[in-house]
């Protein structure tokens, strides 16, 4: 039996941690045997079933095509994932909020108990998972026949975007349920990297004390080719929007650096960003619990340190 | 309409959670309990429909052990009307609790079902999602806005690129995040009255659901550490360490 991986996209390129996903799927495959399908479903999303076809490691493309997946609504892809799951081993998605939306909600059609967000495969039936917000790492077994399971994409690299050449086979729609309609989103538009796979991440707390100031971020990411994120705290100010929130309810990231600028370091805002390489703060409170994680901590007023940290990376 | 609030009672936010040293789990011996605090956003907005005439009955509803009744009179205080205990000793999967929540609903018939997104102890961040699934009933998971229209509901999701907003058919099952209300805290008058609002106990076996595990935890271990590092003196020698030493940039 193969292994199916939901393909998050907005009808014209797949998401980043697809890639991620796929590679989770390659290392099960791995200990389950068989081949790593990918399920691309959208509306007049041939060319992201195209893109899929590229990465290497996958085997076959199922293509869905049909206006009730024009916008990844749970309801819809649900009985469609239903419909496939009986020929895999295992289906799995990338822990996003697309994935955490939809693979539960299959799941349950199923009678299947999911496991969420790993961060490693032990073997076929057994991966390991944060709780408690990363205090702990459960070691879990599925008993379920199928497993339907989300994977933590900071914990597995990303598969090769090209040098793959899957066959593309068209599935037929599973309907429209018409529970729920889209009506429009308003995404946070920036020419920045993408939050969760950024090699740099450059985060601002409450110590940032408005949202005009988080432009001195801007200012140094600029310079590092970095994303910018925040704590909760500096979301709920309305600082930033909330898709910038990194934390154990946020998003996770670990890229190579991260900057931490006027955060506490809560236990909720480490477990998105301990698994960074390089960990940096800055904040003017000595006792912080933000420097116990930080590889390089800084004791200094933010107001005077990012702005010479701007200009020292002129240097 | 009645809106049903399964709520959880997991560890305070707040505390240092310890892995036990034979890794069976966390120590939960002496260790300070409350609402899951999305629970928490959970009721206050269900209590909020009923004060703006939307709701005409607020019912919340915990599975676990005998001590969640602490958990849904914290409920009761907040403004809710009535509380039903699913009694169980088992460590209950999202799956089963689905399953024990929709029986319960196949009983109330509610027009609504407000979940917590996550709960912060087992961050399954499931239990909305299946529920929905096996009453056939629409969903919006995240919410940070909830409008009755009708017998439409309007919801905004807070989703990885931002806003998402979304029109239920009713019944709806909507899972709530972080910004979408702030809790109130109960005052001391309410947590007496809510002493007084009925509080029915039912068991997994009352309502014909067979809770066994599917997921068999192994072990519970510690995350593995970070080496505590050095405080520099300057921005000049941070920039140099990290050129330099840590090659980052
Ligand atoms: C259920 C739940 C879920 C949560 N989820 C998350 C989550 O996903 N992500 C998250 O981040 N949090 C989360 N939290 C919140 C978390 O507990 C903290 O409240 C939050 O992370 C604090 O944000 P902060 O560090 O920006 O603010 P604070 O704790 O207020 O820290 C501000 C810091 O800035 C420093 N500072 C102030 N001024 C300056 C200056 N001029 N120069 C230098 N330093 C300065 C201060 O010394 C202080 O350390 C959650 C909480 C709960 C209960
Ligand atoms: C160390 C550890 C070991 C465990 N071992 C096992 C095991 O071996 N077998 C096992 O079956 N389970 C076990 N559990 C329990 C399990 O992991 C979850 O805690 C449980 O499945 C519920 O998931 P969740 O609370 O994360 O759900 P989520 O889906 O994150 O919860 C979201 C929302 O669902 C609602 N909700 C959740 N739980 C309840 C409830 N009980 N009553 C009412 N509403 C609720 C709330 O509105 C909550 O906000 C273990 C937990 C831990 C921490």
């Amino acid at each position: 039996m193969s292994i199916l991986v939901i393909a998050e996209h907005d009808n014209a390129a797949l998401k980043p941690a697809v890639l991620n996903a796929v590679t989770a799927a390659v290392e099960l495959a791995g200990h389950a045997g068989g081949d790593v399908h990918l399920l691309v479903a959208g509306e007049n999303a041939g060319a992201v079933a195209s893109e899929a076809a590229q990465i290497a490691g996958v085997a076959k493309v199922l293509h869905a095509d049909g206006a009730e997946y024009g916008h990844g609504l749970a309801e819809n892809l649900a009985p469609l994932v239903v419909k496939l799951a009986s020929g895999y081993s295992h289906v799995i998605a990338a822990a996003t909020s697309f994935g955490k939306n939809v693979l539960p909600r299959a799941a349950a059609l199923l009678d299947v108990q999911p496991v969420s967000d790993i961060s490693a495969v032990e073997s076929a039936d057994t991966f390991v998972r944060p709780i408690y917000a990363g205090n702990a790492m459960a070691t879990v077994r599925s008993t379920d026949s199928v497993k339907l399971v989300t994977i933590r994409g900071t914990a597995f690299d990303a598969a090769a975007a090209e040098g793959g050449s899957a066959a593309v086979e068209s599935t037929d729609s599973a309907g429209d349920t018409g529970l729920s309609r889209f009506l429009g989103q308003e995404l946070t538009k920036s020419e920045r990297p993408e939050l969760t796979t950024a090699g740099i991440v450059i985060s601002g707390g409450r110590g940032m004390q408005s949202g005009d100031n988080f432009a001195m971020l801007e200012k140094v990411a600029d310079k590092l080719g970095a994303a910018i994120g925040a704590s909760r705290a500096a979301v709920d100010a309305g600082f930033v929007p909330n898709d910038y929130q990194v934390g154990q309810t946020g998003k996770v990231v670990a890229p190579d650096l991260y900057l931490a600028i006027g955060i506490s370091g809560a236990i909720q805002h480490l477990a998105g960003m301990k698994d960074s390489k390089v960990i940096v703060a800055i904040n003017k409170d000595e006792e912080a619990p933000i420097f116990q994680v930080a590889d390089y901590g800084l004791v200094a007023d933010l107001f005077q340190a990012v702005p010479e940290l701007e200009a020292a990376l002129d240097g | 309409m009645k809106v049903l609030v399964p709520i959880k009672r997991v560890i305070d936010a707040n505390v240092k959670v310890r892995v036990k040293a034979d890794e069976s789990g966390v120590e939960l011996t002496n260790v300070k309990m409350a609402m899951n605090p999305f629970c928490e956003i959970a009721v206050e907005e269900a209590v909020r429909l009923k004060e703006a005439g939307t709701a005409s009955e607020v019912i919340v509803v915990s599975a676990g052990i005998t001590q969640s009744q602490e958990t849904l009179r914290t409920g009761l205080a907040m403004g809710a009307d009535r509380a039903i205990l699913i009694q169980t000793d088992v460590a209950l999967e999202p799956l089963a609790i689905a399953k024990l929540l929709k029986a319960v609903v196949d009983k109330e018939e509610p027009g609504l079902l407000l979940l917590g997104k996550q709960a912060i102890d087992g961050d399954n961040n499931q239990t909305a999602q299946m529920v929905s699934a096996l009453l056939g009933w629409s969903q919006a998971t995240f919410a940070s806005k909830v409008a009755v229209d009708g017998d439409k509901l309007n919801v905004t999701r807070e989703v990885d690129g931002g806003l998402e907003n979304v029109n239920l058919n009713m019944p709806a099952v909507v899972s709530v995040d972080l910004r979408l209300n702030e809790p109130r805290y109960a005052s001391l008058p309410n947590i007496m009255k809510a002493k007084k609002k009925p509080l029915e106990t039912v068991t997994p076996e009352d309502l014909g659901v067979d809770v066994t595990p599917r997921v068999e935890t192994v072990k519970v271990s510690e995350p593995p550490a970070r080496q505590a590092g050095v405080k520099v003196a300057s921005v000049a020698e941070l920039v140099e360490k990290l050129k330099n030493e840590a090659k980052v940039i």
